[in-house]
């Protein structure tokens, strides 16, 4: 994970000098004047040596976790950052507990009515699912929920917990629905196998009630569902990024791509590296969650290869 | 079916062939008449037409190969066939009203759940079974666990059954059976998983706490031996029919069949048992 | 009478996924209408018998405009994961088969990629190699391999520990035949499996890129460009974003019901 960080650092410092041309004269347009291309030069640092650059780079970087003045907004990359920050961590954390709330359940019932119509439906879903744009789910979102049943609103925020949890019931379904397919074929598969397992046959001996049972079998059916979802991080960080387009939310993916319009190097490099810690630390948090639902994983990463043995399937 | 007459008659009577226990002419607590389970596609019988009877305080040993069924007879008087088998008439299994049933297992590691503590999982069954609030469960299975051997530390700290030992874990299955307040005690080959210096330990285990709570118990194991050391009566199991029947020692000294004599040059001795 | 039996959810993909590319070849053809051609007397036009999916904002007819935003995404998509399939089933064989540094690179670079943000990286890629058919293939080019080399190398270190692989060694057989006659027709089968599932999120990414405005530019008619276009309109002209959306979703179904046939056909081998 640690790696990752790094990978993504030196990418995101080699992003300005990869660029074919002079970077400078991107932002600036063709028709700058030589002295401020220099002047460009001077401020995006291109004026130094290569090896110059990368030390002061990560020198501010791990300083000041900058990554210089965003060209466009003339203030802090960092700053900018973080004040788009909420929206996009509201919106993330709305999405992981719907697709647990939608998962769960739909998983569960396809389980125990092997071959009926939500099994069937779960089966038959993702098949069409697979080929939608998640901007496209969204916009699709919008025309039923908020411009025919105005239910919804159509987009922005609405200040208030209340209305901040009003305005991302459509993005964070968008998303949510995007990830719950994988999430429920894996949970699927493992509760079938987990039904079979022997201790169920002990919870039943000993007269449990069935939802008993079913909380000791959804437990143990959770870990490898995590670990998936744990993979599948990036993919909800990055569908975030593209919903808040759709929904107009004022988020670190709005903010990215206005960066990319105008050309703004330090400001995306911000967004990266910051993406990158937020999977990083998502992840670390799915990690946990894990431990607390299986000691055997708890302060190690080598954890996916040993929740086959939990179970036993006689 | 005619075959079988015979034994049925038997059983009918079971003081005058099993002694000890059953010299009463009480009620049977368990009476299986002519059960027969099939594989659910198929007509293949699994189990073909058994009976037999079980008085209260007996303990009758259900002997026999692998593939005999004599842990399915088990699983059905327990009422939880595995999937894909059914019984052909739910009639063919009777328990006396009020007498309740709880079952152990052959693999005792894999018969708990293995996320869940274990004193955790006793506390449970006793919640849900004698209905007592949380908090006083959780100390009187603490209690239980550390009275059927295991360690007292788990009185502060539960455990989870992948720290604990095979033996430990088997105790641990007791508990949970024991913890539904049973009057007949269901053993599906519980000592076969363990190593044999355990094997010893938790059959005395079952048979101190048969004295102590007057349980019932219908023992199914491969191993005469086992059955030998537990059992007032055995019933011989071949091929989904039964071959024999009888009192322990008659069965042992006096066996009627081929089958059973092989068993019965089959045994072992339980290590630790000649010293007694 | 053929002797294998297809699977009925291959038939159906490859049935619907000819004809979206047969309509999608001739539609262009019989139309009076051009692609790019605009009428401002005829703007955001309701689906007609004139105009049966409607006109967008510049009175362009949209049937022939999806259809040929059909011709270019598909050709995309195809185009797009040839050279990457290629590549990284090349390198998923060496990978798999010698093991050592070429293996630890790619499960490196799979590990990143995984981790990291598909379309923030998509975004940044193609930023830096410009917009356009250009900077869409090359993003491709450059992300699209490593998936297909994680595949087939996982695949091949599995058939490299069998027993034959080794008595073929023994017998004198060199490494480059064992690879090529031994291994490829073996691991080829999984590698065109992922090739599908992976040619869906390749047109969503595509026609992604197109909606944020990264991908293909004007006046090339692209499903992405086409639906960003209607977003403005959504609450009144439905029609200009949802049919683009929905000629996406009809090919992603028509691959998924193609991988899933295949998936089932490799079982039933």
């Amino acid at each position: 994970m640690l790696l990752v960080l790094v990978l993504v650092t030196i990418g995101v410092f080699l992003i300005v000098r990869l660029v074919p041309g002079d970077p400078a004269q991107m932002v600036l347009g063709l028709k700058a004047r030589p002295e401020q291309i220099a002047d460009m030069h001077h401020r995006l640092g291109l004026d130094q040596s290569i090896g110059k650059q990368f030390t002061s780079f990560i020198g501010t970087l791990l300083a000041t976790g900058d990554t210089g003045q965003s060209i466009a907004y003339n203030v802090s990359s960092r700053a900018l950052v973080l004040s788009r920050l909420p929206v996009s961590l509201w919106l993330i954390g709305c999405s992981a507990v719907l697709v647990v709330a939608i998962s769960l359940p739909l998983a569960m019932t396809a389980a125990l009515h092997k071959g009926g119509w939500v099994d069937q439906l779960v089966r038959i879903v993702p098949t069409i699912t697979l080929g939608m744009p998640e901007f496209w789910v969204g916009l699709v979102f919008v025309l039923l929920f908020a411009v025919t049943l105005k239910i919804f609103p159509v987009g922005g925020t609405q200040p208030g917990i209340d209305g901040m949890l009003y305005s991302m019931a459509l993005p964070s379904l968008t998303i949510a629905l995007a990830q719950t397919p994988f999430i429920v074929r894996s949970l699927r598969t493992r509760i079938l196998e987990v039904l079979g397992a022997d201790f169920v046959v002990t919870l039943r001996a000993a007269h449990l009630p069935e939802r008993v049972i079913r909380r000791h079998v959804l437990r143990n059916a959770l870990l490898p569902a995590l670990q998936l979802y744990g993979m599948k991080i990036s993919f909800l960080v990055g569908g975030t990024l593209v919903v808040e387009q759709v929904f107009g939310l004022k988020g670190v993916g709005s903010l990215l791509f206005s960066a990319i319009t105008v050309r703004d190097f330090p400001l995306i490099q911000a967004i990266a590296i910051y993406c990158a810690l937020g999977v990083v630390l998502i992840s670390i948090i799915v990690e946990i969650a894990g431990g607390l639902i299986d000691y055997r994983v708890r302060g190690g990463l080598g954890g996916e290869a040993r929740h086959q043995e939990a179970g036993g399937v006689a | 079916m005619n075959a079988d007459a015979s034994i049925i008659s038997n059983q009918e009577h079971p003081g005058a062939a099993a002694g000890s226990h059953a010299d009463s002419c009480h009620e049977p607590i368990i009476r299986v008449n002519d059960l027969r389970i099939t594989t659910a596609m198929g007509n293949r019988p699994l189990i073909d037409g058994i009976s037999f009877d079980v008085q209260p305080g007996e303990t009758v040993g259900l002997v026999g190969e692998s593939g005999s069924g004599k842990s399915l007879t088990l699983r059905a008087i327990m009422g939880l066939l595995p999937e894909g088998v059914v019984l052909a008439d739910s009639e063919s299994i009777s328990i006396s009203e009020h007498k309740r049933l709880a079952m152990i297992f052959q693999d005792p590691v894999s018969s708990l759940d293995p996320l869940t503590g274990v004193a955790r999982q006793v506390a449970e069954v006793m919640r849900y079974n004698q209905h007592l609030p949380r908090r006083e469960a959780q100390a009187q299975a603490a209690d239980l666990l550390i009275s059927l051997g295991l360690p007292a530390s788990l009185r502060a700290a539960d455990r989870y059954p992948g720290q604990l030992s095979g033996g430990q874990c088997q105790r641990v299955g007791i508990a949970i059976a024991l913890a539904t307040k049973p009057d007949i005690l269901l053993c599906d080959e519980p000592t076969t998983a363990l190593d044999v210096t355990v094997q010893l330990q938790i059959l005395d285990l079952l048979a101190d706490l048969r004295e102590r709570l007057g349980l019932t118990m219908l023992f199914v194991t491969h191993n005469l031996g086992v059955a030998a050391h537990l059992c007032d009566r055995l019933i011989v199991m071949q091929h989904g029919r039964i071959v024999e029947a009888g009192a322990t020692e008659d069965v042992l000294n006096n066996p009627q069949q081929e089958y059973t004599r092989r068993l019965v040059s089959a045994i072992l001795p339980i290590p630790g048992e000649q010293d007694r | 009478m053929k002797r294998l039996h297809l699977p009925r959810t291959l038939a159906a993909g490859v049935a619907l996924l000819a004809a979206i590319v047969l309509a999608v070849l001739i539609i262009p053809l019989l139309s009076p209408y051009d692609p790019t051609a605009e009428d401002i007397s005829s703007m955001l036009q309701p689906p007609s018998f004139v105009h049966p999916f409607g006109t967008d904002q510049l009175g362009r007819d949209l049937l022939v405009r999806v259809a040929a935003a059909g011709r270019v995404d598909l050709a995309l998509m195809v185009g797009v994961e040839l050279l990457p399939f290629i590549i990284g089933t090349a390198a998923g064989l060496i990978a798999g088969y010698y093991g050592g540094w070429p293996n630890r690179i790619i499960t490196l670079l799979s590990d990143a990629l995984i981790a990291f943000p598909f379309y923030l990286l998509v975004a940044v890629v193609a930023f830096v190699t410009g917009t356009g058919v250009t900077g869409i293939f090359l993003t491709f080019l450059i992300m699209g391999w490593i998936i297909f080399a994680r595949t087939v190398k996982g695949a091949t270190a599995s058939l490299a520990g069998e027993e034959w692989v080794e008595s073929a060694r023994v017998m004198g057989f060199s490494d480059t035949s064992i690879l090529l006659r031994q291994m490829l027709p073996n691991v080829f089968s999984q590698a065109v499996i992922v090739l599908v599932s992976d040619m869906v999120a390749l047109l969503v990414a595509i026609v992604t890129l197109g909606y944020l405005g990264l991908g293909v530019t004007p006046p090339t008619p692209d499903w992405g460009t086409m639906i960003a276009d209607g977003q403005s309109f959504l609450a009144t002209r439905w029609w200009v974003s949802t049919l683009p959306g929905t000629a996406v979703v009809l090919v992603g179904i028509a691959l998924a019901l193609i991988g899933d046939g295949l998936n089932d056909a490799r079982r039933q081998v």
